[in-house]
């Protein structure tokens, strides 16, 4: 078991036969992703890495039954290929796309939430079950199966928790990266319950960073429904205070969203809190009895 | 990026969000000429900087004759203006906006921004307005009305509504502040913006209200849609360094520590400033040389970190993923030859290939270049030799 994906997971690639597309998919297919195919408007009917092309999702999905697509379309049209997996009835989009706007971000995540599609990211590693589906640009060999579950907003502190965890002799069950941008798809609060729910996840293993409020309302959820420990690193702790203009953004938020905060949210939670980011998997071994 | 606030105001003027009247200039004799052309007998000459808390500073003053407006503008163009937002630093004044002088009535607050637990803009107003909303967010928070726009349906008459009777505007006050906030809605939508603040706003005595501030920051990845709004950055508010760096594709931040930071990925770059703390070190600076880690940018880091006198030792902390360890110690060594890098130098190389790479590194001997196994030991091994111990 694992949350998400596994084995049997069919992706579809969205921007398959672009440089960074064809570089990630080849990755994901060595490491045993099922990547049953892709779409590239215009190149319809064409065969890119062994796997039919189409020219909309729709059509991929009809054809391969995909239920997962991989996104790597340019800022400029991510949200129209998020929108368009959406409309297609695919179930889970990942977008690994870094540098979309925010405004439509905020309407490709309305209609996705609308469809009943589930979104990760965007500007995210992706999503990994460790040894079964890779769907996104994480290093896979450092994933070796195991009881943790992650979740992370940081590419390579999700790498660094990972190789701890691994060292310990323990591994991962999926690991999620969700992103840091100000509109992103599942979050803690989201894949919190569904770690709790998966019987081969034991620990859960949770990064975040400043700024926002989201590891907040994680150490809310954490305290009421959360019965697996939770392991915490939040990044930031030494970042100075941003120079900054107006006060919007610290009014809507109720706070600074600084790592202290998030560091005692998460411990008056009962979430084991390390304050080295050195100390996570020493931590989680702990936390399991090893 | 963030605007002036006299840039701010032209873009409201286009959108009918009511303004003073008003111009920028860069010389005493240009905002004399300012006033002279607005007329009237109240000006307000006021400090432009990417930054709020002017007023209280010192940066915005009110002139009642011609002689007053260019004396108040010489003395502050050129000035250092430091504001609880500047940073201690404080930001060189070199421009001002000279602006008729308003009747204030009554002053508010308004504002908007992204509101990340609805996924929505939202716009807040408060009758608090002037200097310190802040302290009102935190000390009366029920002073503060936000309400959250569906941008499927766009502003709407009952979103107008709740603001106004929050801030128990009277009746014939009603319309013109809901067309006000329509507009400054419609501001923020079309202009990709992430932040609108307007403090203060206010009621003249003639009941027009009137933006007597504006503050616009605007979603990086949606400039290259509005041309007209990145035509108004201001590269003399960036840190030139920093600027330098993103030439690179580099993102650097100059910190007040003695230990240089080089890593990928800014969450591991936060984590590694973490950790050097953690040891009893202090960051000499937040560097993310991005995914790449290639010779040149390798080089182009030690670079901006030795620009730095304070560096005392440098941590390179690199978790190789899709980009193999051996390539990175190799460009480390090559960087190494192009750079003079004359302090001591932590290398932690971890990920795909990290064996090969520590034996490129052993195998180069370079007397410098000291190998660490992990995080906890590369983040002791630069505390100490920033401190001679090593
Ligand atoms: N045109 C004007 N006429 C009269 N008074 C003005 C005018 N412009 C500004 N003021 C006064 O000066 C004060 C400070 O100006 P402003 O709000 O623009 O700058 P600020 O100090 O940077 O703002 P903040 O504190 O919100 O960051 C205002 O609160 C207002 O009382
Ligand atoms: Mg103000």
């Amino acid at each position: 078991m694992s949350i998400l994906v596994n084995k049997d997971t069919k992706v579809i690639v969205q921007g398959f036969t672009g440089k960074e597309g064809t570089f990630h998919s080849e990755q994901c297919i060595a490491y045993g992703t099922q990547i049953v195919g892709g779409v590239t408007p215009g190149k319809g009917g064409q065969t890119h890495l062994d796997r039919p092309v189409f020219n909309t999702v729709k059509e991929a999905v009809e054809a391969t039954g995909a239920t997962v697509s991989m996104i790597f379309v340019p800022p400029a049209f991510t949200a129209d290929a998020v929108m368009e997996a959406a409309d297609a009835g695919i179930e889970l989009a990942v977008i690994i796309t870094e540098g979309a706007p925010v405004r439509d971000m905020m309407y490709a995540k309305m209609y996705a939430t609308k469809k009943g599609m589930k979104t990760i990211g965007p500007n995210c590693p992706g999503v990994i079950t460790a040894q079964e589906c890779k769907i996104g640009i994480m290093p896979g060999f450092i994933f070796k199966k195991g009881p943790v579950g992650l979740i992370s907003k940081s590419g390579t502190l999700t790498y660094e928790a990972s190789n701890q965890v691994v060292k310990e002799g323990l591994g991962i069950s999926t690991a999620v990266g969700i992103g840091g941008d100000p509109i992103i798809g599942l979050s803690y609060k989201q894949l919190l319950p569904m770690f709790e729910a998966d019987p081969e996840t034991k620990a859960i293993v949770m990064i975040g960073e400043i700024g926002g409020t989201l590891e907040i309302e994680a150490a809310e959820f954490i305290k009421n429904n959360i019965t697996k420990p939770v392991i915490a690193f939040i990044a930031g702790q030494t970042a100075p205070k941003g120079k900054r203009m107006g006060h919007a953004g610290a009014i809507i938020s109720g706070g600074q969203g600084t790592a202290q905060e998030k560091m005692e949210a998460l411990e008056k939670a009962g979430v084991y809190v390390v304050k080295s980011p050195a100390d996570i998997g020493k931590k989680v071994a702990e936390a399991l009895g090893k | 990026m963030n605007i002036h606030e006299y840039q701010a105001k032209e873009i409201f003027r286009e959108y009918g969000v009511p303004v003073p009247r008003g111009g920028v200039a860069f010389t005493g004799p240009e905002a004399k000429r300012v006033a002279q052309e607005l007329g009237g007998s109240l000006w307000v000459v006021k400090a432009q900087i990417h930054a709020g808390g002017r007023g209280k500073a010192g940066g915005v003053k009110l002139a009642r004759s011609l002689e007053e407006v260019e004396k108040i503008a010489e003395e502050l163009i050129g000035m250092t203006l430091v504001t609880h937002q500047t940073g201690p630093e404080g930001k060189k004044v070199e421009k001002v906006y000279v602006e008729e002088g308003a009747d204030i009535q009554k002053e508010y607050y308004l504002g908007m921004v992204l509101d990340r637990a609805t996924e929505m803009p939202v716009m807040m107003a408060s009758t608090e307005g002037g200097m310190e909303i802040e302290e009102v967010a935190a000390k009366s928070p029920e002073k503060i009305i936000k309400v959250a726009i569906d941008p499927t349906i766009g502003f709407q008459g009952f979103h107008g509504r709740k603001l106004a009777f929050g801030l128990g505007l009277a009746k014939e006050e009603m319309k013109p502040f809901i067309k006000f906030a329509e507009a400054l809605y419609k501001v923020y939508m079309d202009k990709d913006a992430n932040m609108i603040e307007i403090n203060p706003l206010i009621k003249t005595g003639s009941g027009e209200f009137l933006a007597l501030d504006a503050k616009m920051g605007f979603d990086d990845n949606a400039l290259y849609r509005h041309p007209d709004i990145s035509e108004m950055r201001d590269l003399s508010e960036e840190d030139p360094v920093e600027i330098e760096a993103a030439k690179y594709g580099l993102s650097y931040v100059n910190l007040d520590g003695n230990v240089g930071c080089m890593v990928n990925g800014a969450g591991l770059a936060m984590a590694t400033m973490d950790i050097i703390k953690h040891e009893g070190g202090e960051p000499a600076n937040f560097l993310d040389v991005g995914g790449g880690a290639n010779p040149d940018t390798v080089a182009k880091g030690f670079e901006l970190i030795l620009q730095d006198e304070n560096v005392k030792s440098i941590f390179v902390n690199i978790f190789g993923g899709i980009v193999r360890c051996d390539r990175i110690a190799n460009g480390i060594l090559q960087a190494t030859e192009k750079v003079d890098v004359n302090v001591p130098v932590i290398v932690r190389l971890d990920g795909t290939n990290a064996q090969e790479a520590a034996k490129i590194l052993e195998n180069a001997n370079i007397k410098n270049i000291i190998p660490a196994t992990d995080l906890s030991d590369g983040a002791k091994k630069a505390v100490a030799a920033a401190k001679g111990e090593l």
